[in-house]
Formats: structure tokens, sequence, C-alpha cells
């Protein structure tokens, strides 16, 4: 229980800057009060989640907060949208007024508030982000998986209306992954069974984190044998997976992720799994359920797609173009779209017939809010929640797979990769 | 006399509409029809409205607040909800409608014996103060 409020915060529950800022800091003491915390922390930095549009109440909320004078006392920036904000012409003809309308109130509203319009589930790859210790506030799930877990910031799942209270107190509920003793390991899994060349593909972090996060639920586990080399994308995949099939909000990678340099930093003792490719196997099958066959869309980019690997797209293209009329769609940033624009890739990727929206959650980008048939990704967060909101068939692979298959029109199978998992 | 813990202040009285499993008020439930319309759910497409939820627990998803937010906003979501694990996103939500709607969703929690006692009455009554009585049914 929070025993007494410094100046600053009673000032805001006495409604000195007003109602908005007085239920801000009503909804953050409401929330310390269920998790038990003593007091509040700092924060630096906010992810928003509340932008993301989810019916009318989202917009009734954020109206009466610019209504009644709240401003964010962190600098906070807006997770992807339901509508593309950069590609307004692709709604024309949609007949969800509703939808298309609040959801382009709310992200104006938030710009109206002072929330940055990053527009993108992947704000770590924006610069200047938080740093190793730094409290923070956010939302997204993968988002939070990857700032705790790759960048070793301190930030719970904030729910809707929770991270704009906090964005806007500037302070959150000190509980959970905000203390050193919420961040311990409660079980192991032990990757050093595997084949080395195997753990180079970029398939195994999205599989490795899919399987992970059902066993470990929502407990936090730390994982041996991983590869130093691991990439920042690939650790991105690995998070977003634990969290989607698990609701893990911070895993360790011994010598991959800042606060494991060895085993004995995060665990004590719990379960231990020796990770067998049985299992990552299972975890492909279970992503992969689609059989072979033309494809109806190829999506790429959950969470958004990073500058690497619109690079490696660029390569694996080989200046070839997509089997025609297939939809190759890449959802990112409206940040990372505008960098490969100025490096003349964007150009080259439309001459090949992909699409690259920007600001946009893939499930809602034109093109595969209304897809239906056979469908390939290389996310395993992707193939996790498709089959759950698309009527589509989903075929996982590869990044190098999604691209020759686009280029095909069918599902092209890399044998020689999946041989490694036998 | 059972007294939950008070996440969200409210009062209510009504018929009790039981879910067995935990379940997400994002994607996994509709706020416009006030239903559950995940085809697992073995409580799917039976109505909220006007009932006094009791769940286990939710999924722990980021969109609950807004869910049932949008719910309390049209009427469609339940008056009062009681669960076992202490909720955060339920509570948030529910005390945002209060602020935005004028309705004041009581959210409680309770230990595992009280919700066993809880499930074998038909509708219930909470009050401001977080006591739960059984009432006739309606």
């Amino acid at each position: 229980m929070i025993a007494t409020l410094d100046d600053h915060d009673q000032a805001l529950m006495d409604g000195a800057r007003g109602p908005a800022m007085k239920l801000a800091m009503e909804l953050v003491l409401q929330a310390a009060r269920i998790m038990g915390a003593e007091r509040l922390v700092p924060v630096s930095y906010a992810h928003i989640d509340a932008c993301f549009y989810n019916g009318q109440a989202h917009v009734d909320f954020a109206q009466y907060m610019l209504d009644h004078g709240a401003t964010f006392s962190v600098p906070s920036w807006s997770n992807n949208g339901v509508v593309s904000l950069t590609h307004p012409e692709l709604y024309d003809g949609n007949p969800d007024h509703e939808m298309i309308d609040g959801a382009r109130k709310l992200m104006a509203l938030y710009q109206a508030l002072g929330c940055k319009p990053s527009w993108t589930c992947a704000p770590y790859q924006l610069p200047k982000g938080p740093k190793f210790g730094d409290h923070i506030v956010v939302g997204e799930s993968n988002a939070v998986t990857f700032f705790n877990s790759v960048r070793g910031a301190r930030t719970n799942k904030y729910g809707d209306y929770l991270d704009v209270a906090c964005a806007l107190v500037g302070k959150a509920p000190f509980a959970g992954l905000h203390c050193d003793e919420g961040r311990q390991a409660e079980l192991l899994f032990d990757c050093s069974g595997l084949a080395d060349d195997w753990k180079r593909e970029d398939v195994f972090y999205h599989l490795l984190g899919h399987y992970v996060g059902r066993v470990a639920g929502r407990r936090i586990p730390v994982v041996t044998g991983l590869s130093p080399l691991a990439s920042e994308d690939n650790l991105k995949a690995l998070s977003a997976a634990v969290a989607a099939s698990g609701g893990v909000e911070l895993w360790h990678g011994v010598g991959v992720t800042p606060e494991a340099p060895t085993l004995d930093h995060v665990f004590s003792n719990g379960p231990r799994h020796a990770v067998i490719n049985d299992d990552l196997r299972a975890a492909r099958d279970m992503l992969s359920p689609g059989r072979d066959g033309p494809l109806d869309l190829v999506a790429l980019g959950t969470p958004h797609f990073s500058v690497t690997e619109f690079a490696e797209v660029m390569t694996l293209l080989e200046g070839r173009k997509v089997k025609s009329n297939l939809p190759f769609i890449i959802t990112t940033s409206r940040f990372v779209r505008s960098y490969i624009k100025t490096k003349g890739w964007l150009a080259e990727l439309e001459r090949s017939g992909a699409t690259v929206v920007g600001d946009i959650c893939s499930y809602y980008a034109p093109g595969i809010a209304q897809a239906k048939g056979r469908a390939m990704t290389n996310a395993a967060k992707w193939a996790y929640y498709a089959p759950g909101m698309l009527p589509v068939e989903v075929c996982f692979g590869s990044l190098r797979e999604c691209v020759e298959s686009a280029v095909r029109g069918e599902v092209w199978r890399d044998a020689k990769l999946w041989d490694g998992l036998r | 006399m059972i007294r939950g813990r008070i996440l969200n202040a409210g009062a209510a009285s009504g018929p009790t509409l039981v879910l067995t499993e935990p379940v997400s008020f994002w994607g996994a439930f509709d706020p416009r029809l006030g239903e559950i319309v995940d085809v697992h759910h073995p409580q799917r497409g039976l109505p909220m409205a006007g009932k006094i939820l009791l769940l286990p627990e939710t999924r722990g998803s980021g969109g609950t607040p807004g869910g049932i937010a949008e719910a309390i906003r049209r009427q469609t979501g339940p008056i009062g909800i009681i669960l076992i694990t202490p909720d955060i996103n339920l509570a948030i939500g529910a005390s945002v409608a209060a602020t935005l709607y004028g309705y004041a969703c009581p959210v409680l929690s309770v230990n595992e014996t009280d919700y066993a006692t809880l499930l074998k009455h038909p509708a219930l009554a909470i009050s401001l103060d977080g006591v739960i009585s059984p009432q006739a049914r309606q």
C-alpha cells in the first residue's frame, strides 16, 4: 500500500492540473493498489497502445483527456494503428466507416495529446530508444518483451488506458518487472544439444520462441546454448513469438541478453528442459498447417520489418518480380519506410511487385484484411494469430522461402533447411 | 456474507453468468454483442448484459480494458464482475467507463472457497463496500 503521496502526486489527486490528470493519477494508484506496490517509480519513456482503435470507448477516453487538459510527462510514442495514414487511398470504398473514421480520429487525438506519431509495434527500431535499466511504460506485447529482454529496460505489460495514465503522470507502480526480484528466471531451456548451423537460421528463433512460450506460459524463461551472434532481428523474432504463444514478458538468453552474462545471474532453481529437434518440428507443424500449393498472399513484417530485413529481401529477390497479381505485402514503420525510400529500395521493391505499407498492424493492412486462401509468412507471431483473424491457411517458412515462393506464386520449400531438423 | 477485495468500486444486483474458462476481452469478446465469440470458449454466445459475471481469471490481454469499457458504454456488458485472480485490466476498464459513462461496474476478487460458494447462487448483490450477498432468483 502506498502510504503517502509526494507533493506532485498529491497535487494531481487534488485536481490542481484538472480532471484528466486527476483521473490519470487515480488509475495509476488503482493499479498500484491491485499490484501491491509500495511506491511509484518515475519512468522515462512510454509506448502507447491505447491508440490502437478498439471501439468508441477508446476515442471517448482520448477526447476526454484532451478536452480536460492532459499532457504527457515523458516522451511517448504511438503503437501502430488499425488504418495506415501513409496510404489513405487504400481505404477508398471500404464500407466499415465506423472503424476507419474512429481509427483516424483516435490517431489524431493522440497526436494532439503530444504522442509522437511513430505508429509502430517495433519502437525499439527507432533511434534514441530506452537504455539498460531505464524504467519505461509499454503495452504492445512484443515490444514489452523486446525492451525487457534485449535492451534490459524495465516495464510490465501495461494494458490500455493504464499505459496512457502512467505516461501522463510520468510514473508507474514499482512492482513486477520493475523490481530486481521480479526479473529472475523461473525455468530453463537448454539449446546446447541443437546443431550450431541450425541456430544460424532465421526460422530457428521463431520456432524456439513459439515452443518456449507454450511451455513457459507467463513465467520468465532463461535460454542457454544460443549463438552469441544472434542478430537483433533474430531476438525480435524470439521475443514476438514467446509473447504470442505464451504471454512471456521477459526472457533471458545466457551470453546474449544483457542481464544474463552467466546463468547464475538470473537462475537458481526451477524446471529444466533440454530443447530437441522434435520440439522445433512440433512448433513448425503447429505454425504451418497449410499444404503446399498456389499462394493467395505473402505477408511479412510482424513485428514491423527492419532495415536489415528489407536488405535481405532485396538480396533474395535479385531483381526478380513477384508472381503477377499475388499480394506481397510488407508492413513496417513510417521511419523505416522513409529510410528505405531514400536508399532507393522502396522504388525497387515496388517495381518487383511488393507493397510496403507504413503505420499499420499487419492483419488490418489492405490486401491482408480481405485475404482468403493460402497465405505464407516468415513470422511465428503472424502464423499464430492469423488463423483466428483471417480465413486463411497459413504456411510458415524462412524469409528465403517466402521470397522464393512469392516469385514462383506457390509455396517453395528449402529441403536442405528442413533436413537440418531431422 | 462474503466480502470481496474491491478492485473497482460499485454496486450491482442481478443474475449471474459463470465463465468456466479464462477469457480475453479483446479478440475473444465482441463488445457490440456483449458475448464471447471465441469458438473454443464453453460460454460462447451467452449474453453478458445485465449479468454479474463470475470468472476465475482473464487471459491478461492488454486490450481487455477497451473491450470491457466499450461493452459498458453500449450497455451490452456485465453489471458486475467477480474473479479469483485480481485483474488490473478489468478494473482499469471499468474505472474509465465509470468516469466516461457514469456507470460504476464493480470488479471484485475473492478466494477460491468463497468463489465456490458464490457459484451456488443464481443471483447476487454487490454493495459499494464489497459485500457480496445471495439473492433469490429474479
